[in-house]
Parts: structure tokens; sequence; C-alpha cells
């Protein structure tokens, strides 16, 4: 019965396939927390009536990732191909999808991150001042804790905006479930494939907002 | 003592500097509660934060124990920073650390006392405060009264000179707000700490303060030991305010009077004469029969005083005002 219903999938590939996402979307999001965070921070801190006021550099920063934010993705695949290749060696398989991936999950993190910092009270990081603290010890010590569980919330978010950017790599062959499911349920009508690999990544996503949302309530304090 | 020498501030706001505080002097003594009272908006929370140079003065100096710290900056500024202490209305505790982390925060902040220290430390300001069962929770779990004990136990954790109150009980409730007063209080005569307080609320002024300054659109419009002010306020703000506190309303006290007969008196009474049985005995040795329009009687800090606005009629009232007089009651003819 089952054969019969899925006589086209491959388990083995399927398998590799899932795990080949897995990998895009947990390096990725690596280093989209890598630059995003940072730029995030610096996004905060050079902004409006903050600790480093600086219009000029808000502007630019902010403008480069709104740039990067407001290029479709499908579109940044494309564009990214060349630095790609130039990085890396190639533009295919699951490294050669890490870069655009990076492009575009760095600037999204770092929006959420500039956001959580706004939420925390002012009143805060006056009082951390008041201490006699460095603008570093009011970053590391008030700021980011106080940030955490909506720090925590956006990589939730970022994650599965990864999964569902990894998984349109497949269209310029950036291996995973995407590439499966263009390769063999699009291009060769395969729908069986398509509906098992479309139903992994519905649970990969279930699985991370739900281990998300409990990282955030175990860190809400208030 | 803190000394402001000429010390003004205005902000700039789509070009235009808007003044907030205008030329100050103001001299405070070490070992004093300084309280500052005003309207929101009349300046008093940009001259606590030119204290601490949380505020940047556009102009004046700021001198703490003669020295200059206007121009201090970064590590200067951070000692100093640590040598006064901060509470705030709203607390503004870390919802992410426990009571005894919030308490170490400016400790750790500070780099200089080992771990050792600052557990002996922390555990010493808890009790103090009387928190110590709560030392494990986190802010959210605390009530408004509780979390600012965290505060003031959090501002002392470095042993300040002097503590800087921002409205620190306009958020509680007038029994949260004594019991943290008669804190304050304590932790003044304890350690000797300089308390500046600014407050909206004359009451706050009259519990703890030995001196206050009244601020009125950014400048200080009346300032003096908190008896004088409090029973012979000058300035209309400063009217205002204490009427307020005292739940006076002088146009209905007026519309009272017109029904009285005689001459009209506000007798103030300070310290020890506020017992005495002064009036009756005034009245018979001078024939005058007086009835009570209305009065008070209650203290200012530790001082007993009260005040009676009386109507006097017939016998020799010469004689009873300067028999009044002699006792060290200030009378005050109103009509």
């Amino acid at each position: 019965m089952m054969a019969d219903l899925f006589s086209n999938v491959d388990w083995l590939e399927i398998g590799w396939a899932s795990w080949d996402t897995l990998v895009m979307v947990a390096v990725s999001l690596f280093f989209s927390i890598l630059f995003g965070l940072p730029i995030g921070v610096l996004l905060f801190l050079t902004g409006k009536r903050q600790l480093l006021e600086q219009p000029v550099a808000y502007a630019a920063l902010s403008f480069v990732v709104n740039v990067l934010r407001s290029v479709p993705f499908i579109i940044l695949l494309i564009v990214m191909i060349p630095v790609t290749v130039m990085m890396i060696g190639t533009s295919l398989g699951v490294a050669g999808a890490i870069p655009p991936l990076v492009a575009g999950g760095a600037p999204f993190f770092a929006r959420l991150v500039e956001t959580s910092l706004r939420e925390v009270d002012r009143g805060i990081i006056e009082a951390t001042q008041a201490m006699g603290a460095t603008v570093r010890q009011v970053i590391f010590g008030a700021l980011l804790p106080e940030a955490l569980p909506g720090l925590i919330a956006g990589i939730t978010v970022t994650a599965i905006t990864l999964v569902s950017y990894a998984a349109m790599s497949g269209v310029i062959g950036g291996g995973g479930l995407g590439d499966l499911a263009i390769r063999f349920g699009y291009q060769r009508f395969q729908t069986d494939v398509m509906v098992i690999t479309v139903a992994l990544l519905v649970i990969f996503v279930q699985l991370l907002q739900m281990a998300g949302d409990r990282l955030v309530l175990h860190f809400s304090r208030r | 003592m803190i000394e402001l020498d000429q010390v003004h501030k205005a902000y700039e706001v789509e070009g235009r500097a808007i003044p907030a505080l205008k030329s100050t002097n103001l001299a405070i003594q070490n070992g004093e509660i300084f309280g500052i009272v005003g309207h929101s908006g009349a300046g008093k929370s940009t001259l606590i934060r030119l204290i601490n140079m949380l505020e940047r003065p556009s102009g004046g100096r700021i001198v703490v124990d003669n020295e200059d710290v206007t121009g201090y900056a970064s590590d200067s500024l951070r000692a100093f920073r640590r040598k006064v202490g901060m509470i705030f209305q709203h607390f503004n505790l870390l919802s992410s650390k426990t009571v005894a982390d919030n308490i170490a925060f400016p400790m750790k902040l500070a780099g200089i006392y080992s771990r050792e220290e600052i557990r002996a430390r922390v555990a010493e300001l808890v009790k103090r405060v009387g928190l110590e069962d709560h030392a494990k929770k986190y802010p959210s779990q605390l009530s408004g009264g509780q979390k600012q004990r965290v505060g003031i136990a959090r501002a002392l954790a470095c042993r300040p000179t002097i503590l800087l109150c921002d409205e620190a009980t306009s958020a509680l409730d007038p029994q949260t707000t004594q019991s943290v007063l008669r804190l304050l209080a304590d932790i003044n005569r304890e350690l000797g700490l300089t308390i500046v307080l600014i407050t909206h609320e004359m009451d706050v002024v009259r519990r703890i303060c030995d001196r206050v300054a009244v601020m009125d659109a950014g400048e200080i419009v009346e300032m003096g030991t908190v008896a004088d002010v409090f029973l012979h306020p000058e300035h209309p703000t400063t009217r205002d305010f204490v009427f307020e506190s005292e739940h006076i309303d002088e146009r209905e006290q007026q519309a009272d009077f017109a029904h009285a007969e005689g001459r009209i008196l506000h007798l103030t009474f300070r310290g020890e004469s506020t017992y005495k049985p002064l009036l009756g005995s005034i009245a018979r040795q001078t024939g005058v029969d007086f009835s009570i329009l209305s009065g008070r009687i209650d203290r200012i800090k530790d001082m007993p005083y009260g005040q009676l606005t009386l109507s006097l009629v017939g016998g020799d009232l010469e004689a009873a005002v300067a028999a009044l007089d002699a006792a060290d009651v200030h009378v005050e003819v109103l009509r």
C-alpha cells in the first residue's frame, strides 16, 4: 500500500536531502547570528537618542541592510552566484547555498535584534550607566541579557525563514529537500516526492517553532 | 558637599534650544536630606541627573567634595558614579537577574571586588533592606515596595556617599511609601549618606527632608529649611504645594472666614510650644473669646508643629497677640 502510494520515493535520497537541508539551515543560521547580532547591536546603538548616537553611521548601515532585505531571495540567489564562486569555488550543492543564505539571513536577523533591543526599558540602560558602566558593560551586562527572550524569538523566526530560503536554493542547484522537490516533484511530475518533501519541511518548521517558543518561555522573567 | 555653580541646561529640539534648567546655584551639605519639589516639567529631573552627569550641563560647574566633576570623562566619570547611588521611580531593576544578582551588579561592573567580597556585601544588604527571604527571586515576583528596596540595596552596594532619589516613592501606595521613606531616613542617619530626592509630593519632603528647594519653570523659586518653607510658604508655587498636601482649598477657606466674626489670626506653633495649653490661659488673662476655624497638628520630620486659624472677639486683642508672641508662637493677622 505504502509502496504503491509512494512508488517514486527513494527514501535514502530523502534521508540525505533532509540531512543536507538541516546542515544548510544550521550553518547559515550560525553565520547569520554571527554577522547579524553585531550589526543589530550597532544599528541599535547608533540610532536616535541611543548610547552611541551616530546619524551618518546609522543611515549607512541601515541602507545596506535595507538593500539586502528588499531584494527578493530568489534574485539574491542568482546575484550572489559570482560572489559565491569566488568565496568557495562553487555555487552548487550545500556549500554553494550557504553564502546567499547568510546574505539573506544576517540582515533579516540584524533588524530583529535592533527591534528587540529597543524593547529594553530605557530606564535600565540609564540605571546601568548611573552605576558607572562602560558602553561594553551596558551591552553585555544589561542590554543583551534583558533582550534575551526577544533575541531567541528572533533566532527562531530567522531559522524558519532560512528553511524556506534553503528550499528555494534548490532552484539554482542548492541541494537538500528543495532540490528534490524541484527536480523530481516539479520537473518529473512525481507528486508523491513533492508531498513528502513539503511534509518534511512543515514538520521541520513546526519543531523549530516549538523549540524556540519553549526557550523564550524558559528565559522570560518579566 | 554638592555645589552647583551657574549650572544651566538646554535641550536642542528641532534646531531650537529649549531651556530645561535656568542658571542655578545650589549647595547641598554632606549628610543632609535635600528635597527638590516641583511639578512635572519644572526641571527637577534634569537637575538631579546633572549631579551624576547622566545629563551634561550646557554651562556652569558642578563641584562635589571640592572636585569639579563637570570635566570628568570615561574612567574618572565611572569612578565618580560609583560614589553616587541612584534609585528610580520605576525601580529599573534587571528583570533577567535575581534580587541578589541585581544588588551585586554594580560591584561586578566596578571590577575591583572579589567574589567573596561581593557575596558578603550582598548578604549584608539583603538583610539591611529586609529581603532575606527573597534573594533568589526575580523582580517580577516582588511587590513595588520590595522592588524599591532592591533598588536601594543596589544603590548602596559600592558604598556611595551620595544617594539620588528620582521620584522614588511616586509609584508606591501610601503605606509602602512610608516604609521606604523610613528606610531612607534610617540609612541617612546610620551611614551619614547625603540624600538628594526629587518628588512632586510635598508630603515626602515634610516627612524626611532637612531642606527643600521648590522648582518652577526651570528655576528654584524658594529654598530653605523644610519647617520655614512649609509653615511660611512665600512663592505661589510653594503655597500650591503646601495647601495641596494639607488638603486646603484657599477659596473655600475664604468663604468660611466670611461667616466668622471679629479678627482672624493664623497661629503657627513649633516644637514644644505645640503641646502647651497656651490658648486657654491667654483667653482667660485677656478676656478674649476665640473659636477655631481650622487647624492641624502634625510633624515635620521629627519636629511637632501646629497651625490654627482662630477668630477672636472682645477682650484685649493687643495683649493676646503680645502674649502669643512672647510664647514663641508665630502670629499672622488675616483680617
